[in-house]
């Protein structure tokens, strides 16, 4: 079986900080990593190769030269090869040109039986990109899976977590399978794994390899514009009470919710 | 789909249904759609595919919509991906609206990106704010990312229709009128579109009644500051006795306590309700990232350092092992007043 992981990089959540002043959030842009929820796509990945001999699992991202080292970090927990699309006319990209980008890639690398993705990157947050993809390559979008109940002989039965429950369904493969954080606990790459990541090479491909018309790539190719971006103060002047007597802190609670119509 | 292929016009919602009932957030859509179509001079239609749901459209033009297409067919009783983008893809090549909007749910987040990718059109998710710019008449699009601490406003100048995805609760819907008149126009296409590459085969639908926390108007959650499962009993007792949903930080989740799906944080869910009670969270930015968008917000925490304290309306500091079982008492006391009164 050939899977391909859909990864991204993103600035390292735990250094978000909150501004003492301004109240607003601030990252470290210098700090990266692999997107965390992309670890459950990476894991549920390499336990399917576990599962079913003689499978081969590409990563693939789309990023600065930087990215690599995402890459690198999902090979360590187990993925076979690492494939990353970098160009500067890719910048800019919204998930429309993202996801053309990523399908233009993958059209390169063959076909494949499974596409993973996580839920959505804790960057961007749109989860567009995995569905997107699966458009493109005309592939059905298995989203919020929860977990795989069978897989081979070319189907697949997944539970998608929804709304009131979780839906089961089986999908014949190719398909793509983003899935959420319950479907398993990543296992942390192990010294061989590590190895294996800093010696494996990791293919980088420009719009050029992959054949994309720049006019399809990064800003230009991307229908979407962001035209403002402005950053909201979280901070709110709360009252702050002492706790010690629960009985009188509770009536003024209660009080409060009360003048809020909230009880 | 460019600007230059023709002539786009009206606003579209998408509605959604399950087991043949429309769902509530079809009616918050048409709230903002209404809004849209009305400053933008033209009309709104609503969408929704299903089975057995053509006796149902007419409650969308209850609640806002001028026309209904309706496409009813066996094939969409259940969600297939690849069907639903097929058959709302024909309809958006046919009628060519200028706005189509979706809920933020696991089916708009599914089904739109799907659709936008073969209209070849932009996508804007999980939005918080919707307007039509004056001048131009363009979708202006509002919505947060890394868990609300950037807004961006995002429009979608040369491609159409202009779709976007609005998050769950982010307005109320209309009050339903009855006298309200629109067009139901059925649709009906080929067998084979429905042919889908994706079955249906259970739904096993949650044991708690509670609303998923998305969607929640009162949320309350507890923390690391309970110290034991046992103790996390007191926030679904509260919840219960709130009528709301119960959320959880990363690491009361991590130990256990809760499922994955009540996390509210960076890599949980995002919530917005109307109350939320936080018992026992510190207040890591992450957690703070999925709720600052409350509208009101208490904080009951033992550290009077905590982070929490920065963003809530309410804050106790003591120990939410004290305070909740008195609240939860008094609530009950209230609540068999209440009761009383009304017999």
């Amino acid at each position: 079986m050939r899977i391909v992981v859909l990864v991204k990089q993103v600035p390292s959540t735990d250094k978000v900080k909150m501004d003492e002043k301004t109240g607003t959030m601030v990252r470290s842009a210098m700090e990266a990593e692999l997107n965390p929820l992309d670890l459950y796509a990476v894991e549920e990945a390499v336990r399917v190769k576990e599962k079913i001999a003689g499978t081969e699992i590409t990563v693939i991202s789309m990023g600065p030269p930087n990215a690599t080292y995402a890459i690198r970090e999902a090979i360590a927990m187990g993925c076979d090869k690492g494939v990353l699309l970098s160009d500067k006319v890719f910048s800019g990209a919204d998930t429309w040109a993202t996801a053309r980008t990523l399908s233009s890639g993958l059209e390169k690398l063959g076909q494949f039986d499974l596409i993973f993705s996580g839920e959505r990157a804790t960057d961007g947050e749109t989860g567009q990109v995995g569905p997107s993809v699966a458009a493109q390559l005309d592939m059905p979008a298995l989203t919020y899976v929860s977990k795989i109940r069978e897989i081979g002989d070319g189907r697949i039965v997944v539970e998608r977590a929804v709304e009131e429950g979780h839906e089961v369904v089986e999908s014949s493969l190719p398909a793509m399978v983003s899935v959420v954080k319950e479907i398993n606990e990543p296992r942390m790459p192990n010294l061989m794994g590590k190895i294996r990541a800093r010696k494996t090479e990791v293919t980088v491909m420009t719009a050029q390899d992959v054949g994309l018309d720049s006019s399809k790539a990064g800003l230009t190719g991307s229908p979407t514009r962001v035209v403002k971006v402005f950053y909201p103060s979280l901070s709110r002047n709360g009252t702050i009470v002492d706790g010690k007597d629960p009985e009188k802190t509770v009536e003024k609670l209660l009080q409060f919710l009360k003048d809020k119509a909230l009880v | 789909m460019k600007t230059s292929e023709g002539k786009f016009q009206g606003v579209w919602t998408l509605g959604e249904q399950r087991d043949g009932e429309i769902s509530s957030v079809s009616y918050e859509l048409l709230a903002w759609g209404r809004e849209l179509a009305d400053k933008r001079g033209t009309t709104l239609a609503s969408v929704i595919l299903g089975h057995n749901i053509k006796e149902k459209a007419e409650s969308l033009v209850h609640h806002g919509a001028d026309i209904v297409y309706v496409v009813d067919h066996p094939g969409l009783e259940h969600f297939a991906p690849d069907v639903h983008a097929a058959i709302l893809e024909k309809l958006v090549r046919e009628f060519m609206p200028e706005i189509f909007i979706a809920s933020a749910t696991t089916y708009g987040r599914t089904v739109m990106p799907v659709l936008a990718a073969k209209v070849e059109t932009g996508l804007t998710a999980d939005c918080t704010e919707l307007d039509i710019d004056q001048e131009t008449g363009l979708l202006i699009q509002t919505r947060p990312a890394i868990g609300g601490n950037v807004m961006a406003t995002i429009k979608t100048p040369d491609h159409r229709p202009q779709m976007s995805t609005v998050r769950p609760r982010s307005k109320k819907p209309l009050a339903k009128d009855e006298s309200r008149k629109g067009k139901i126009i059925v649709k009906e296409y080929p067998d084979e579109l429905y042919v889908s590459k994706v079955k249906f085969i259970e739904f096993i639908k949650d044991e708690t009644t509670a609303l998923p926390i998305q969607e929640a108007e009162i949320i309350v959650s507890g923390g690391k500051g309970l110290k034991d499962v046992k103790n996390f009993t007191l926030v679904h007792e509260l919840a219960d006795l709130l009528n709301g949903s119960v959320g959880a930080s990363r690491q009361a989740v991590d130990m256990g306590w809760i499922p994955y799906s009540h996390q509210v944080g960076l890599s949980g869910k995002t919530v917005s309700p109307r109350l939320y009670i936080s018992a026992g969270i510190s207040g890591a930015v992450q957690h703070i990232a999925g709720m600052s968008s409350a509208d009101v917000v208490v904080a009951i925490n033992n550290d009077p350092d905590a982070a929490i304290f920065k963003v809530c309306d309410f804050g106790i500091v003591g120990d939410a092992l004290e305070i909740l079982p008195v609240l939860i008492e008094r609530l009950r006391e209230r609540k068999t007043i209440n009761v009383k009164g009304e017999s």
